[in-house]
């Protein structure tokens, strides 16, 4: 494989969608518009940003699930539909995206048995193999996914991902739903995982201390745009978009006491109505003139790219 | 009247409180103690199923009639027993002394009633003030938090805005009668964290300038480092360590504060595998003698098959784990 070549390529990707809401008529969400990332082999992406900022749908968009209105996904160089490669994705909550009715053998081996070919005889010898390889016992797999805790149910839905011996794991928000105990011992297996099976993640999080402990880069949406991406700890700790600023200053720590100066107009604007120019400039502190123009996405040193012009002093020309 | 500086509002004194189900009782609460005095932000932190929420819910006699006993113990709620209270004193107790916010601001919203009637009823039912009076009241409670319109958010539904406006607005309902104590249960973590920044100051600003003690119950460490001035950790329906914040944050004591500090990924050199908490909770339809910590624990020998006591190991602190008790009794 050419090694120049990305594992998981995204060119300018737009998801747009219409939603009809009761007497009110449709309404387009604009909810991805023209992101461009890439994954490599064995590398971790972190996506993170608030709800709304359009990263569960790039997710979705990425696996397959949600079809994009424009842009490209490629794996490994071909577009995906044509791709041999296989993604797969582990949801935030493996409670409902278990199925009740199936014993856990099954439930590990549906992508098999979706592909087909497969004795009974081998699924189980398959999912007992999966099982003890995200830390199951071989005894379990027949059981139901109702008898396990948040955490192993996880554990089941990590196995089933593994099923098709993927290269690359979308990670929706894999640990929001569990305990700080539990939590740790998914991260643990994640990391395990990566480097037994040379596993490339894109993590999609809002927690901005598990992106930073499991992600060897990091991109940061906002409004279905990434306003800043580059080496985790090079983001996370000079954070330059004003938006990053501010998402970094609110997370909860044990270092900083309580943010006294509530942040400006608080929340996130409508993705139904786009704002003009900078997505971020009504909240920014930092606005002035130019920012009523669309924002470029520039590189700013090395590897760091930012969408700011105040940052990057490049704007695209008025008109 | 109101309460001097330092005054107990709630006094929950070694309860145990089991809810009867049809495999048995489980066991919830056993043993706690904690107090809250006037004006001091007290935050209660454990993870799922360890007793936070029951315990709070206990103390207000919100919990529903018949599924949960109380096997021991005592709470003492402004001087009295919530439990011996008839309905009407009870409606007194809840309105102007202790209020409660709770995680999920739409299902504590009347979905068919515009904002502004919600927040006036609140008002009108617990203070003698006029329509025109208590209007001018919730307007001005909702600009204390921050929300720029006020009057365009009395006319809206709850559907029209969002989660974090939403919680503003009970928030503000919470402080309307001026009570002397506030239960937040999670109130941010449905929340953005840019959000949940917003209201955790705006708790915090007005909790100060009314004097409000406040129990802030969460799961999050570093929300409650951030917030309060003290704190008890919760395990399996007990407390494991109590203490001033900074105290417990810079050296916990007990086993299971420390490992659950430990765990987070905050802290940890990148990549690097995460301190884990083996095993999982105990059974608390038959839960094991002893400390409840005892089977997940490192530090754990012959002693801890004898309940631990929660007992002081250094002025700012105590904790219930023989080990500590011994150092510093040693010290």
């Amino acid at each position: 494989m050419n090694p120049d070549v990305p594992l998981l390529a995204l060119e300018d990707v737009e998801v747009r969608y219409r939603v009809t809401s009761g007497w009110f008529g449709g309404a387009d969400v604009y909810a991805v518009n023209g992101v461009s990332l890439s994954v490599a082999e064995g590398e971790t992406l972190g996506i993170v940003g608030e709800s709304g900022c359009g990263k569960s749908t790039l997710g979705q968009a990425i696996v397959g699930l949600t079809p994009i209105t424009a842009g490209s996904i490629q794996l490994k160089g071909t577009d995906r539909a044509q791709s041999n490669a296989h993604i797969q994705i582990i949801f935030q909550d493996p409670q409902s995206s278990l199925d009740p009715r199936l014993p856990v053998w099954r439930l590990i081996t549906e992508p098999l048995h979706i592909r087909g070919g497969y004795t009974r005889a081998q699924l189980i010898e398959r999912a007992t193999e999966l099982a003890v390889s995200v830390g199951l016992r071989p005894e379990q797999i027949d059981r139901y996914a109702h008898e396990f805790s948040g955490g192993q149910r996880q554990r089941i839905a990590i196995a089933r991902a593994l099923a098709v011996e993927p290269e690359l794991l979308v990670l929706d928000e894999p640990t929001s739903a569990l305990d700080v105990s539990v939590q740790a011992q998914i991260v643990n297996l994640l990391l395990k995982l990566q480097t037994e099976r040379k596993l490339s993640y894109a993590l999609i999080s809002h927690d901005v201390s598990l992106v930073r402990h499991v992600a060897d880069r990091v991109t940061v949406m906002y409004l279905g745009q990434i306003v800043e991406a580059g080496p985790t700890q090079d983001v996370l700790d000079r954070p330059q978009h004003p938006y990053t600023r501010t998402l970094l200053d609110a997370v909860p720590s044990f270092e900083r006491p309580l943010t006294t100066t509530a942040p400006r107009a608080g929340e996130l604007p409508s993705n139904r109505k786009l704002p003009t120019g900078c997505y971020f400039r009504e909240r920014c502190s930092s606005a002035t003139a130019g920012c009523e123009r669309p924002q470029l996405l520039k590189a700013v040193d090395g590897a760091r790219t930012v969408r700011c012009h105040i940052v990057t002093g490049a704007l695209q020309p008025a008109g | 009247m109101s309460a001097a500086q330092g005054d107990i509002l709630l006094d929950i004194d070694d309860l145990s409180l089991e809810f009867r189900t049809f495999r048995g009782p489980v066991k919830a609460l056993n043993g706690i103690s904690l107090n809250v005095r006037a004006g001091e932000i007290v935050g209660v932190v454990g993870e799922s199923g360890c007793g936070k929420s029951v315990t709070m819910m206990a103390a207000t006699r919100l919990l529903p009639k018949g599924g949960a006993h109380i096997t021991g113990g005592a709470v003492r709620l402004f001087g009295s027993d919530p439990m011996k209270l008839s309905e009407r004193e009870l409606q007194h107790v809840r309105g102007r002394q202790v209020s409660t916010i709770f995680q999920e601001p739409m299902n504590a919203l009347n979905p068919t009633r515009r904002i502004g009637e919600q927040v006036i009823e609140v008002i009108r039912r617990h203070q003698r003030l006029s329509s025109a009076a208590a209007r001018q009241k919730a307007i001005g409670l909702l600009r204390d938090m921050l929300i720029s319109e006020p009057e365009r958010i009395m006319q809206a539904y709850p559907f029209e805005l969002s989660g974090g406006m939403r919680q503003r607005v009970l928030i503000a309902m919470a402080f309307s009668c001026e009570p002397k104590l506030i239960i937040a249960d999670e109130p941010t973590t449905a929340l953005d964290v840019t959000v949940q920044a917003l209201i955790l100051s705006l708790i915090r600003q007005k909790a100060v300038s009314t004097g409000t003690a406040v129990v802030f119950i969460s799961h999050d460490m570093a929300v409650v480092s951030q917030l309060c001035d003290r704190l008890y950790v919760l395990y399996a329906g007990r407390v494991a360590e109590s203490g001033a914040t900074a105290a417990v944050l810079a050296a916990p004591a007990h086993p299971y504060t420390r490992a659950l500090i430990r765990c987070l990924p905050g802290l940890a050199a990148p990549k690097r595998p995460l301190e884990q908490i083996p095993g999982t909770l105990p059974d608390m339809l038959n839960p094991p003698a002893g400390c409840l910590f005892r089977a997940r624990c490192r530090e754990a020998d012959e002693r801890c098959i004898e309940v631990p006591p929660l007992s002081p190991i250094d002025p700012a602190r105590r904790a219930a784990c023989w080990r500590r008790i011994e150092e510093a009794e040693a010290a």
